[in-house]
């Protein structure tokens, strides 16, 4: 039975959630929900676990303790048909755009879109394909292969990529890391775009300030493999917790 | 220190070891299991042949070629010392057929093509994009491995057939230099002796030899793990691998033909 989720609700829930890697303790009982349309932003230094976060929400990783709920289900306990079922309804954006490069645009964009949804004929596909690229502004590059793209246009053509199946869910993983601030701006104004055009969920993982006032409803700052604050980004970072101030205050000065 | 210790069950390299081999027992049973779950990636396959052939033509046409040439050139002497020159022929086709073509084939596609899908899963691996098929719902393991064995598994013996042709027309080239011996009659004497089971059991080893190609190359790309490094390592790992397992397979298939023999 599936459920069906108002605004407001949580859509994803995790609690209590452990992860480590042999003697490296990432994740020490974190808490977090998620609710439906809102954007949270986690926030923290480079390997503090965030994109375990996010792998574990996807069934990419398993967590050693804990829940990770994700649309009603606890997401270790899916498998098969079922783990594919709820994929279906999460995008997830990749650090580095994990674009296929042996593919054109058009080609990575149809890879997912022909493979889930059978019968399609050729015009629905070019018509799906183009209009998930037009909504990143890049229906231009349909023909070029990654190696030919930008970092910014690779990480648009990434999220296109997510966007056709048409996900519940969104999950990104450091949207602008790497990219020069314009093109970071035009990122952030794309989970946006993307937020409102497609109503989704959305997970953003980043160290950059600006992509987490631009973006999230919500912050949530990871530190040490626990949440030590959530709110909304005025309410996290006007505190007096050092390690909080030291974060803000070395973003600022970057 | 001793808590430590209590962490492996004999030694970290026998543990690591056992893993290993768990490892690629469990990638093995997995191929089986997929192949004949879901939909079957035809137009990838056909992809995958394709690109096998084409990368390992011309390699296998020299190699084929030299070998047959060689071959014979050094089996003059012996033969010529008992007067059987004209056995040349048949002896060389013997040779080509149950042994050589499908080592030769089977070596040149360890190096070529084990190793090219060693790199290519493994920068698949270390880049995310094994993981993005995952998460886009799409079975990478059916996508990516069961076609590439397949398509070795496929091609292989058609490339074998191909070199046995080859070297045999190297022997022909030496045998007609030498004895002047025509077409038909070289290609006649050197049939006279092949029978079915030689067919056959170069076609098994073909066959067998194409999937420890196409299995080993795809378990050490889609295991790949450390980045640039792990790409190398895959690849290498994929041909020393397939090489050794090639040799093994040989001496028991020929201990099996040889039972079958009269």
């Amino acid at each position: 039975m599936e459920e069906d989720f108002k605004p407001g609700e949580p859509v994803i829930e995790v609690r209590d959630l452990y992860k480590s890697f042999g003697d490296l303790h990432v994740l020490q009982g974190v808490n977090l929900t998620v609710n439906k349309g809102e954007n949270m932003v986690v926030l923290g230094r480079s390997g503090t676990g965030k994109s375990v976060l996010i792998k574990i929400m996807i069934g990419l990783l398993k967590q050693d303790r804990g829940d990770c709920i994700v649309l009603g289900k606890e997401v270790s306990q899916q498998e098969g048909n079922d783990l594919r079922d709820l994929r279906l309804k999460i995008g997830f954006s990749f650090q580095n755009s994990a674009l296929y490069d042996s593919m054109t645009v058009r080609e990575n964009l149809e890879f997912p879109l022909v493979r889930n949804i059978p019968n399609l004929t050729r015009a629905q596909i070019d018509e799906q394909v183009e209009y998930v690229l037009d909504a990143v502004g890049l229906l231009q590059t349909i023909n070029q292969v990654p190696a030919e793209l930008s970092g910014g246009q690779r990480k648009r053509i990434g999220i296109a990529r997510t966007l056709i199946l048409k996900p519940e869910i969104m999950l990104y993983d450091e949207p602008t890391a790497g990219l020069d601030p314009i093109t970071c701006l035009e990122i952030n104004q794309l989970i946006n775009e993307v937020k409102e055009k497609y109503q989704t969920t959305s997970i953003i993982i980043t160290h950059d300030l600006t992509c987490a006032r631009e973006t999230g409803d919500r912050i949530a700052m990871l530190l040490d493999g626990k949440f030590l604050k959530t709110g909304t980004f005025e309410e996290v970072f006007d505190t007096d917790e050092e390690r909080i101030k030291s974060f803000y205050d070395y973003n600022f000065i970057q | 220190m001793s808590a430590n210790k209590k962490q492996f069950v004999y030694s970290k390299s026998l543990d690591n070891a056992l893993l290993a081999v768990y490892d690629a027992y469990v990638f093995f049973i997995r191929f089986f299991r997929e192949v004949f779950r879901g939909r079957m990636e035809f137009q990838e396959i056909v992809r995958q042949c394709y690109a096998i052939g084409n990368r390992s033509l011309l390699l296998i046409s020299l190699t084929g070629f030299i070998t047959g040439m060689v071959f014979t050139k050094q089996s003059r002497p012996s033969l010529s010392e008992f007067g059987a020159t004209s056995w040349l022929p048949s002896l060389v086709a013997i040779a080509i057929v149950r042994a050589l073509a499908p080592l030769v084939t089977a070596l040149i596609s360890a190096g070529k093509i084990g190793s090219s899908i060693g790199a290519e899963l493994g920068s698949m691996r270390v880049t995310e994009q094994i993981d993005a098929m995952e998460v886009s719902a799409v079975n990478p393991f059916k996508f990516l491995v069961v076609t590439r064995v397949l398509a070795c598994t496929i091609a292989i013996p058609v490339l074998m057939f191909y070199c046995s042709l080859v070297s045999l027309l190297g022997a022909f080239l030496n045998v007609t230099l030498n004895e002047g011996t025509s077409f038909i009659a070289f290609f006649e004497n050197a049939f006279e002796q092949i029978t079915f089971l030689d067919i056959w059991t170069s076609v098994a080893k073909a066959i067998a030899y194409g999937f420890t190609i196409g299995i080993v190359g795809s378990y050490q790309g889609y295991n790949a793990s450390k980045g640039t490094e792990g790409v190398g390592k895959a690849a290498n790992s994929a041909v020393v691998t397939s090489m050794f397992l090639i040799f093994i397979e040989e001496v028991i298939i020929v201990q099996v033909s040889n039972y079958f023999r009269i």
